[in-house]
């Protein structure tokens, strides 16, 4: 069995994963407490990926960063980035569409805090970074675990999106998803199983210990 | 000396509220800021710990300006040198008591001043502990002195005692009136337990529909400057029975029901559920430990 999909697909959900984590908590940190007449949109904007069809996202994406367009090109001749049928577009695209896994829980997470929490800390002189990184996010250590779980499982689970930007480029942006879907076409059925029975063991534990640390199970069984 | 001069459209739940208020706290007073739920009383302290922005107007705290709508100076909270004690404590959950008060620390500050505050709320065996399995009494005074470790001048206290039941409520009451000297602060309190106000304030504002519609020193504020009884409670009247040619009046005070006997004209003057004034100056009350 070729080990190359899986490889390339755990290594796109760590990274996606990585850069979500660091982009989505001031994203929900300003959604969680502004008052802004734009808010409705950008929060409409970061969910647009649970609805809208991958297909959708990769078709402009492809439009968009196409060599043979002039954004694309531009991209391409003056910064060297090639965001087509590479790995990084891989990324970006999964950014794009795991956000809202990364965004809603923190998001919600932050919203359930007291107010008074911040305030409190405010009073006492400490900048709103510090009351973020010490106060907010430590409190809400589920959330977080929620996010970046989702994210990857999410990440883990893409076909769509990352088949119209990467195409199908074996040990560059084939994926295991895509590795399934290639080898039940050659009716290569064995392979194709064991591709899925991995995604499924891996996604199952994954899952199963985030229930378990977000419901006190770990906790309990300690003590 | 503070003085607040503020005006802020305020949305609630009952609608919109035009808050208007001018309010003059000399230093050093222990000040209470009374009046029903809605009247403003929390948004006026906000406004000066700078956690919400009135819409225009002026706070100058001494000689410095805090805000001033007109000259554009807004400062943060951050750089106003108040203490808050919340209504619901705020404690930090993943922080134990020790460690909520640390936090609370300026740079550099000297962190000898953390015992001593633990010591003074008799927290010292406490310091270890998480907020959450800590009791109400015991969290109100880590909330209070963890408002103090950067010594403010102000101490804002917005209900504090609310939540709790009444011995603790009389031993925390006097923590505060301690605290107040000891460290030499304008304290403002929001309270609506009248015994608690004249006990503890030097000045009471009343406050309604955003406006302060009556001030004065506690005594004068509740008119127990009228008579010069010598003992006197207030209680509401829960009960008048006729019998034979008298009444007997059933007054709840505190958690006690006292009984008062009074005439039919006396009688008709009240009925159930008026606020009332028991005094008595003629013979001296039977004072005994229980």
């Amino acid at each position: 069995m070729d080990w190359q999909p899986l490889v390339l697909t755990f290594k796109l959900a760590v990274v996606t994963t990585a850069i979500l984590f660091v982009v989505s908590i001031p994203i929900a940190s300003w959604l969680s407490s502004t008052r802004s007449k734009i808010r409705p949109v950008l929060e409409t904007l970061v969910s647009m990926p649970l609805v809208l069809p991958p297909t959708v996202l990769g078709f402009y994406m492809l439009v968009t960063f196409s060599p043979e367009n002039a954004f694309g090109n531009w991209l391409n001749e003056w910064l060297g980035i090639k965001l087509i049928f590479s790995f990084e577009g891989l990324v970006l695209a999964s950014v794009i569409y795991s956000l809202p896994f990364m965004v809603q829980p923190i998001q919600a997470g932050l919203s359930s805090l007291p107010s008074t929490l911040k305030e409190a800390s405010y009073t006492m002189g400490k900048s709103k970074m510090t009351t973020l990184l010490k106060i907010l996010l430590p409190n809400i250590k589920p959330s977080l675990l929620t996010g970046i779980v989702l994210s990857f499982a999410h990440t883990i689970g893409e076909f769509g999106v990352v088949l119209m930007i990467g195409g199908n480029m074996s040990g560059k942006t084939k994926v295991a998803s895509i590795a399934i879907y290639d080898e039940v076409e050659a009716l290569n059925y064995a392979a194709a199983n064991s591709y899925s029975l991995i995604l499924f063991t891996v996604t199952f534990i994954i899952l199963l210990l985030v229930y378990l640390t977000n419901g006190g199970y770990f906790k309990r069984y300690s003590q | 000396m503070i003085s607040l001069n503020l005006k802020k459209t305020l949305k609630s739940a009952g609608g919109k509220m035009d808050l208007d208020l001018q309010l003059t706290i000399e230093k050093g007073q222990f000040v209470t800021l009374f009046g029903e739920s809605g009247a403003g009383k929390t948004s006026t302290l906000r406004m000066l710990s700078g956690l919400l922005k009135p819409d225009s107007g002026t706070i100058k705290v001494g000689e410095t300006i805090w805000f001033d709508s007109h000259k554009n100076i807004d400062l943060k909270p951050q750089h106003r040198k108040v203490g808050y004690v919340f209504q619901d404590y705020a404690l930090f959950p993943n922080m134990s008591v020790r460690q909520n008060l640390e936090y609370a620390l300026r740079k550099n500050q000297d962190r000898t001043i953390i015992g001593e505050l633990l010591e003074f709320a008799q927290l010292g065996e406490l310091e270890q502990r998480n907020p959450e399995t800590l009791s109400g009494g015991q969290k109100q005074r880590v909330a209070l002195v963890r408002a103090l470790v950067q010594r403010p001048e102000i101490l804002i206290l917005d209900e504090p005692l609310s939540a709790l039941d009444l011995k603790m409520r009389i031993k925390l009451q006097e923590y505060l009136l301690q605290v107040h000297k000891k460290y030499n602060l304008t304290t403002i309190l929001v309270s609506h337990d009248i015994g608690e106000i004249v006990k503890l304030s030097d000045r009471v504002f009343e406050l309604q529909n955003g406006s302060v519609i009556k001030q004065g020193t506690a005594a004068e504020f509740f008119g127990l400057n009228k008579t010069s009884a010598k003992f006197r409670f207030s209680g509401e009247i829960l009960k008048i029975q006729r019998e034979d040619v008298l009444y007997v009046i059933s007054v709840l005070i505190g958690n006690d029901i006292i009984k008062v006997v009074a005439d039919r004209t006396e009688a008709n003057n009240f009925k159930i559920g008026d606020q009332v004034l028991v005094a008595s100056k003629a013979f001296n009350p039977i004072i005994q430990k229980i």
